[in-house]
């Protein structure tokens, strides 16, 4: 086989790893969308601030330091320790508990009936000011996010694989940093699918989802489940956070991920886990072998629109994505 | 009846008090939020307190007060020219747009307004050429200054040849990143080294695809034109592919600290170009007694020293110098942009000035002519020492080409001229 072929099977490989990232990304919206119909445009902001968080408190980082000096004069910035990665990210996750009840108490429960459209707007005001809070609180600077998470080429796959096309194949390359990614999301996957299928609160869920008056009939607690998905979905962002931020430090350009879901939510459907990871396997592999194939033949960069493009050519003929619900409506 | 002659008095007093100096007005479009700000805030952090110093320490230039008027523009192109729309009519002397696109907007806004531009390593480049670009300053290196000087870098470390070497581009898919391009093509014909070219769309999150054809081709050396989260990811993915870092080379706006800590002890190695100097210089000693301990400083002080806050303040200095020329060309100390603009055309930067500013051998030595608004042209070559946390200069200044550079630069400004019907000329 020439080694042309390996390395477009290593394209391949690599686009799969990509894939997993952005489903990712595109699996906090799902699951507020599925529970509340809210498309949640502040998930990528949600990514940024947990990592944000989870830097500054790894890092003994006094929160809006910055704040506080200019108004008081003092100089403050560290608190003098380092936390712990694993206690880090605990801690990281009940901050992201105290925003689900805040976004729940001070935002949507005032628009409970509204129009979907004002639930939309309401995420995007949240996006803005969750972005000015999180500058504020940890400021804008890059931040390293060492979480003991492997980088780099797997030797092992690569000398294993280097024999198969010749002098000009180096073995595949894939980053460790990927096969990590791609392990935590087999395994949230798993543990979100359980929890929906076998807790009583994934059941309350899942009748939510369903019929929000009908939950409300039997005395299910909207108020409780709203806050227990945005949670979810502030946890999901937290591993979605680690994953991007350990490539490119945290940033804040980690909140532009969320652009990097959307194609995938257009094709796995916007009300199904498993559609978020296939549809981001799909985007993955598709954006890379078209990068690969046609790229060089137009100028290359073509991944941001070639995404969009194949998502819009699956709802052009399944219009609620590969794996939504389809929607009939009497009239 | 009262309340008329109430104001008479007030309007013949304020008539009789003769006129006051105003403020020296200098309008900093910044960016603290969005994507860039990890590079947006050092460089204003330091733009702002050298002015700072000069109003703390020596009551401004001239005696005359300088008023800094920020204005946030997050990057953004319609932002930054809301910005120079707000502020122009405050008696700005001069903008430093720090952004490619935002310069390219505010061109023939601030020509016909006669506010110059000081645009120094990036903007439009052609903008070198005074006759045709008058008022727009891009001294003292432009983009294409800066892929020359990679290049004899790379010659010197090949003993003057790279016949047969293949020599990529890794550029952000932009205005700003294709700008080295046509120089590249015409040095690659010169000089016999292969040249390919590798887009990432902004913001460059994610390069997998460019890394791995970068595996696949094995490129001698990869020189990168990258800007905020794209310069991090690509220093994180060439030490994935253990690509040599010694071989990888940025340009001035892909070589600060915050590009290539993230990367940790994998991005020691990793080259950029520089127009000025990083070192401590005296000058920090003023800043931090007369404005960080005074509570006058921008930010917190922390940037200082850093990459991108000297380069900020250096920026400053080269507009505090060409304040100073003007006000001596014109023997007035309230001076009008058009005058401003006499300054920086005036402007002559020698070893003495540098000393004069607190920061000696910061810049290279040079002067600014009608003709000639880009400056030496020169840069050097730094290097990332991941250990030390530091960059350590390689080099001396190093030279562009010029006898390849000047024609770029004569085709692509007298386009511009006929495109706009300017007749260019030094009168």
């Amino acid at each position: 086989m020439p080694a042309d072929f390996y390395f477009a099977i290593e394209v391949i490989l690599n686009g799969l790893m990509a894939g997993v990232l952005y489903s990712l990304v595109a699996l906090g919206f799902v699951l507020i969308f599925k529970a509340s119909g809210i498309f949640n445009y502040a998930q990528g902001v949600m990514a940024l601030f947990a990592a944000m968080t989870l830097v500054g408190i790894m890092n003994g980082q006094v929160p809006f330091a910055h704040l506080f000096n200019a108004i008081f004069g003092t100089e403050i910035h560290y608190f003098g320790w380092q936390v712990p990665a694993l206690f880090a990210i605990l801690l990281t996750t009940l901050v992201m508990v105290v925003f689900a009840w805040a976004v729940q108490r001070y935002i949507f429960r005032h628009l409970v009936g509204q129009e979907p459209i004002i639930l939309f707007m309401a995420t995007i005001g949240l996006a803005y000011f969750l972005e000015g809070v999180g500058d504020l609180m940890w400021g804008s600077d890059i931040k390293t996010l060492d979480v003991g998470l492997p980088q780099g080429a797997s030797f092992w796959i690569e000398e294993q694989t280097a024999f198969l096309g010749g002098e000009d194949f180096f073995g595949f390359f894939i980053d460790q940093l990927d096969i990590v990614a791609a392990g935590v999301a087999i395994v949230l996957v798993a543990v979100l699918v359980a929890f929906s299928q076998y807790t009583k609160q994934g059941r309350a869920m899942r009748a939510v989802a369903d019929d929000h008056q009908a939950a409300l009939s039997v005395g299910i607690s909207l108020n409780y489940i709203w806050i227990l998905v945005w949670s979810l979905a502030g946890f999901v962002a937290l591993v979605a956070g680690i994953m991007w931020g350990a490539k490119s430090g945290v940033q804040f350009s980690l909140s532009l991920i969320a652009l990097k879901a959307l194609p995938v939510l257009m094709l796995g459907g916007f009300t199904s886990i498993p559609g978020a990871i296939v549809g981001g396997l799909i985007i993955g592999v598709g954006e890379q072998l078209f990068e690969f194939l046609v790229g060089p033949l137009v100028g290359g960069a073509t991944e941001n629109w070639f995404a969009y493009v194949l998502a819009l050519l699956v709802l052009v003929f399944r219009p609620q994505g590969l794996f939504g619900e389809r929607i009939i409506e009497r009239v | 009846m009262k309340m008329k002659t109430l104001a008479a008095a007030l309007i013949a007093g304020a008539m009789a008090s003769g006129p006051a100096l105003a403020d020296l007005v200098i309008p900093d479009l910044s960016y603290r939020t969005g994507p860039f700000a990890a590079g947006g805030v050092p460089f204003s952090d330091g733009y702002q307190d050298y002015f700072a110093l000069l109003n703390a320490r020596d009551g401004g230039i001239g005696g005359v007060p300088i008023r800094l008027v920020e204005c946030e523009t997050g990057y953004n192109t319609e932002k930054g020219v809301e910005c120079y729309e707000n502020t122009k009519g405050e008696g700005a002397l001069v903008y430093q747009p720090l952004s490619t696109g935002i310069t390219y907007q505010l061109i023939p806004r601030a020509t016909a307004d006669g506010i110059p531009l000081h645009t120094m390593g990036y903007g439009r480049t052609s903008a070198a050429n005074g006759a045709v670009f008058r008022n727009v300053f891009n001294y003292p290196a432009n983009y294409w200054d800066g892929a020359s000087i990679a290049v004899n870098y790379l010659l010197d470390q090949n003993e003057g040849s790279l016949e047969g070497k293949t020599v990529a581009l890794l550029y952000h898919n932009s205005a700003y990143g294709k700008e080295p391009i046509p120089t590249l093509e015409a040095l690659s014909a010169m000089h016999g080294f292969n040249f390919t070219q590798i887009a990432v769309d902004s913001p460059g999150q994610e390069q997998t695809s460019q890394w791995l054809q970068i595996r696949r081709e094995r490129p001698d050396y990869v020189l990168m034109w990258g800007w905020g989260v794209m310069n991090q990811v690509a220093v994180q993915e060439a030490a994935n592919i253990r690509f040599p870092m010694e071989n990888f080379i940025g340009i001035w706006w892909s070589g600060a600290e915050h590009d290539v800590t993230p990367a940790g002890m994998d991005a020691n190695g990793y080259k950029a170009l520089n127009m000025n100097r990083v070192g401590e210089y005296p000058v920090f000693d003023e800043i931090r007694e007369h404005v960080i301990e005074a509570g006058l400083a921008a930010g917190d002080g922390s940037n200082i020293g850093s990459v991108l806050y000297t380069r900020g303040m250096y920026a400053a200095m080269l507009a505090a110098e060409a304040i100073r020329t003007a006000q001596e060309m014109h023997g007035t100390d309230d001076i009008t942009p058009e005058m401003m603009r006499d300054g920086m055309e005036a402007l002559e930067v020698t070893e003495a000035t540098m000393e004069s500013w607190g920061a000696p051998g910061i810049g290279p030595v040079f002067s600014v002519t009608c003709e000639d608004h880009g400056g030496s042209g020169m840069g050097i070559v730094q290097q990332w020492n991941a250990e030390a946390g530091e960059w350590v200069a390689l080099t001396e200044y190093i030279e562009s080409d010029q006898s390849v550079i000047e024609p770029l630069v004569m085709e692509d400004s007298m386009a511009f001229a006929s495109e706009n019907g300017i007749e260019p000329g030094c009168t």
